[in-house]
């Protein structure tokens, strides 16, 4: 009997007690968020800031800048090195679609036959990142060097001629190019391209594609009506991946390219590095910033990957 | 006997068998699946009825043996070109279709066009015609079961194989797609092959029952042949519960065999024992628990002379509604289970009461005595887990 009298007496004590803990968990989201949220204003919303306003400025070393709201910087700048931006949409674009050409079949690999082999193979395709990015692209410079092997035997395959005519190299010269950049590029970002890729097809389950082939699907319908479209959310992360940093890359081009292969990221760096001329390198940045923005979003909604779970 | 040109749906498993390295799935295995029949290979988790599915499938090549549709030999044919469709455990819908691509999928695969008005009928089958448009996650298990047979149904191939389909549900909806599956294959009439390792479900649905165990066929029957004559141990385990009692062969004449037991005598029809009675030899005597009458000791006067009876103390009863289970420890059997309807209660029969168990001697079953007593009971325990 006294198990029955006693058990309705602990609700009125734990009625106060809860109080205090409530209203201290309300706020405990946004301390845990606090660090994320100044990590973002000190180095990503302050440097925004800071490259607007310099990017509106006028004035000169000497005299320094001033904010005169000189919005013709924009204008200027785009009209100037329009063709390093179509330049860097190309060869970034060349260079995404070459990634998911060789990084697919990969990632395919990877994901549904490498067996026992898998987690090596995963290795490998992130141990290129135990070097520097630097020294990596240049030894693209050895591979590609004018008459080494790879050169002389594309050479003696005929293989140039044919991209000399449709203007991606220069007589017997791979590099200075703008085949060795989007090579460089391409050789440069494949991991971000495999990953996601590789993320999204093993998350598939295997027997989607027994039931494709149980419903009279040949292997090659499988992966045309199934496994392709299941894997798009990894094409589109793994593209955007390639295709942003790509755009905006300067090292490739300036290592394995010449003059005549500049990227945007080439002028920004030297507006901003040997000119010194700051409002010009800052509006430029963001009107790369803007033009992938807006390439972006109607890739996104063309590719209509809200859709896939 | 069928002619040659009859037997068009006939499913024929020939030595079919499966190994992987040094395990062996499937022993070799002769099976027949008639034109139209609903077939149930019940078993527990890792007795081969999966893999036997998979060959006839196509998912799984067979290490040695043919798998025959009709007269055309299947063995080597990749699933894509045979005339049989699956209804996956998981279901295995393309997230990234709607239903009604679901369904359409194996008809557009074969050419044909103009699938709305066969996609419409199926659906309205299996009663999803409102939801041709949503994705497969937007719909109940129950749903999603329904698209999968749906999906496979419409393809009208001649063997419709489910693999564990109503695995997932809970049971209320099991037993209500357990019905609405029989009433779908009466209404097509495609023969059936159902991989489960529910007894309860494959006893409802199915004709004809092939117990496996260990990657053999125990036994293949009705379901109600297979539980009033099992002719192993597991089978009489697995399916339902059966008392097992270690008895010795005193006399066998004619068509009775008469064993000693715990001290008294039991009688056996010698058409329902399936194992050698020699006198004097070991045999295990079998009867279903309902099977059982219960009638306290002091009123032991009262049972016939002709039924078996066994004497006993009662340790345990549990009432569950419709009837009462009870745990019965005597001399020939220490746990001996009763199921006595809730009829006419007698209020003596609790825990501590002695009481004489008797039943109609044409209830008992034998078995040879050579065997595991306990096979098949640990499985089903498992498998409750």
């Amino acid at each position: 009997m006294a198990a029955v009298t006693q058990a309705p007496a602990p609700p009125a004590p734990a009625a106060p007690r809860q109080k205090p803990p409530r209203k201290r968990g309300r706020l405990t989201p946004y301390w845990l968020l606090l660090p994320g949220i100044l990590w973002l204003v000190v180095f990503f919303a302050l440097p925004m800031i800071y490259q607007a306003s310099t990017s509106v400025q006028t004035g000169s070393l000497e005299e320094g800048y001033k904010v005169t709201w000189h919005f013709v910087t924009y204008w200027d700048a785009l009209s100037e090195y329009w063709p390093q931006f179509v330049r860097s949409v190309l060869y970034a674009a060349s260079a995404t679609i070459l990634c998911l050409l060789l990084g697919y079949p990969l990632a395919y690999l990877l994901a549904f036959r490498a067996g026992r082999w898998r987690n090596l193979l995963l290795v490998l395709v992130i141990a290129p990142f135990f070097t520097s990015f630097l020294i990596r692209t240049l030894a693209w410079k050895t591979i590609l060097a004018d008459g080494g092997p790879l050169v002389g035997a594309l050479n003696a395959l005929h293989v140039l001629d044919v991209t000399s005519w449709l203007g991606w190299t220069s007589g017997d010269r791979v590099l200075a190019t703008p085949l060795a950049v989007v090579c460089g590029l391409t050789y440069n970002f494949l991991p971000f391209m495999i990953l996601p890729l590789y993320t999204s097809l093993e998350r598939i389950d295997p027997r989607l594609h027994e039931a494709a082939g149980d419903l009279y699907a040949k292997p090659v319908t499988t992966f045309r009506k199934v496994t392709f479209p299941l894997s798009m959310p990894g094409v589109v992360s793994g593209t955007l991946l390639t295709f942003i940093p790509a755009a905006g890359d300067y090292v490739n081009a300036d290592l394995l390219g010449s003059t005549d292969t500049r990227m945007v990221g080439n002028v920004i760096q030297t507006q901003f590095l040997r000119i010194l001329d700051y409002p010009t390198a800052a509006a430029l940045s963001f009107i790369l910033m803007a033009a992938i923005l807006a390439m972006v979003t109607v890739y996104i909604r063309r590719s209509g990957t809200e859709d896939l779970v | 006997m069928k002619t040659t040109n009859d037997n068009g749906g006939d499913v024929r498993l020939t030595q079919i068998s499966k190994s992987y390295g040094g395990f062996t799935a499937v022993h070799p295995l002769d099976l027949t699946v008639p034109q139209g029949s609903f077939f149930a290979l019940l078993g527990a988790s890792g007795c081969g009825k999966t893999t036997t599915l998979r060959m006839i499938a196509g998912l799984e090549e067979p290490s040695h043996g043919t798998v025959h549709l009709g007269d055309q030999d299947v063995t080597h044919l990749p699933p894509y070109k045979r005339p049989v469709n699956t209804v996956f455990q998981s279901y295995a819908l393309f997230p990234h279709l709607d239903i009604f691509e679901n369904v359409a999928f194996g008809l557009r695969r074969r050419g044909i066009k103009s699938v709305r008005k066969q996609v419409e009928e199926m659906l309205d089958l299996v009663q999803l015609g409102e939801q041709a448009r949503k994705k497969p996650h937007q719909l109940s298990g129950g749903q999603q079961q329904r698209v999968a047979v749906a999906r496979a149904l419409i393809n009208h191939p001649k063997v419709l194989l489910l693999d564990e389909p109503l695995g997932a549900l809970d049971l209320k909806l099991r037993r209500q797609m357990q019905l609405e599956l029989k009433r779908i294959q009466t209404e097509v009439g495609i023969t059936f092959i159902h991989v489960t390792h529910d007894q309860e479900e494959a006893m409802t649905m199915a004709d004809t029952v092939a117990v496996m165990n260990a990657g053999r066929v125990e036994q293949l029957g009705s379901p109600a042949d297979l539980y009033e004559n099992p002719k192993t141990t597991f089978v009489a385990n697995f399916l339902g519960t059966s008392n097992l009692i270690e008895a010795e062969v005193d006399t066998s004449s004619g068509d009775e065999i008469v064993l000693k037991a715990g001290g008294g005598k039991l009688s056996l029809p010698r058409a329902r024992c399936s194992a050698p009675a020699t006198t004097g030899g070991k045999m295990l005597v079998g009867v279903r628990p309902e099977k059982i009458s219960l009638t306290h000791a002091d009123d032991a006067g009262e049972i016939p002379e002709s039924r078996n009876r066994i004497t006993g103390r009662i340790t345990d009863s549990s009432f569950i509604g419709v009837s009462t289970q009870y745990v019965i420890d005597s001399p020939a059997c220490p746990e001996f289970e009763v199921y006595a309807q809730n009829i006419d209660r007698d209020a003596r029969l609790a825990p501590g009461a002695e009481v004489v168990l008797h039943w109609n001697p044409a209830h008992t079953f034998g078995l040879d005595a050579a065997q595991d007593i306990d096979a098949g009971v640990e499985t089903v325990a498992e498998e409750a887990a």
